[in-house]
């Protein structure tokens, strides 16, 4: 079977984390910042998967497996902060929660 | 066929993803997500991961995306509002956009990494009862962790969600 190489699952996975990365910079809103860090999360899962399916080996695969239950918890406690923090600043744009500043 | 299925996908994954960074609307940035989440699925299955993409996609698209969507329509919030450019924040974007250039360049052009044939490989991704066999030999403690961690957050969730009486004056 010839498939795509190495090079080019690894050149999507640093594509996909640097539009993360670029989100988490740009956005304003604090629920689309999340949402980056998702997208960053999911390239390094597949970065991981990549290396594992090249070497041959598990260790990588069951990690993405780790990575997703850690994922999940925290996407359950980052929104349950981001409704607290809604419910005490009536804002979740980032530029307007500034109460630590002065 | 299958360098063809990959290029859909990654080209597939890319947009929808620069589509969450670049929307204003957060319920599309939303949906978008979940459509880049399905491009990563289709690129787990092409690396013959399909526990994997199946998890991806009862998990992250199933739930988080969801939950996304509950909060949204929960808060209600605008959209962003673009502040106007400073002088300083354009050479600092100028100078951060030639350092991602030279990056990229420098990965495509100088990379060498070794390019082992896929043939010879075995794809133990796609085994089930591999994972099965890790999960419960070598990584049976991360399993309780785990565990541990996702009973600890689901406490939190609580704590964090409930108005408590006589909580009120921690700020």
């Amino acid at each position: 079977m010839i498939g795509p190489s190495l090079h080019a699952y690894l050149a999507i996975s640093a594509l996909l984390f640097a539009l993360g990365f670029l989100g988490v910079l740009i956005r304003r809103n604090t629920l689309v910042v999340f949402m980056c860090l998702e997208l960053m999360l999911v390239a390094s899962t597949l970065a991981l998967v990549t290396f594992s399916r090249f070497n041959g080996t598990m260790d990588g695969n069951v990690f993405v497996f780790f990575i997703l239950t850690v994922a999940a918890a925290e996407v359950a406690v980052g929104l349950a902060i981001i409704v607290a923090l809604f419910r005490k600043r009536h804002t979740i744009q980032v530029d307007e929660l500034n109460s630590l500043k002065n | 066929m299958a360098q063809l299925l990959f290029n859909l996908f990654a080209v597939f994954t890319l947009v929808t993803a620069a589509g969450v960074v670049l929307n204003k609307n957060v319920v599309n940035a939303a949906m978008c997500l979940l459509l880049t989440l399905v491009g990563v699925a289709g690129l787990f299955v092409a690396l013959n991961a399909y526990l994997l993409a199946f998890i991806l996609l009862l998990v992250y698209a199933g739930a988080v995306v969801a939950l996304f969507l509950f909060i949204i329509m929960l808060l209600d919030t605008k959209g962003d509002q673009r502040p106007g450019l400073k002088h300083l924040s354009l050479i600092a974007r100028a100078i951060a956009l030639a350092l991602v250039a030279g990056g990229v360049v420098s990965f495509f052009v100088r990379s060498r990494l070794p390019e082992p044939s896929l043939g010879a490989t075995p794809a133990l991704g796609a085994e089930l009862k591999l994972y099965a066999y890790q999960l419960f030999t070598t990584y049976l403690l991360p399993v309780q962790v785990i565990g541990f961690l996702l009973l600890i957050a689901m406490l939190g969730v609580i704590v964090l969600s409930k108005k408590f009486d006589g909580l009120e004056d921690i700020k």
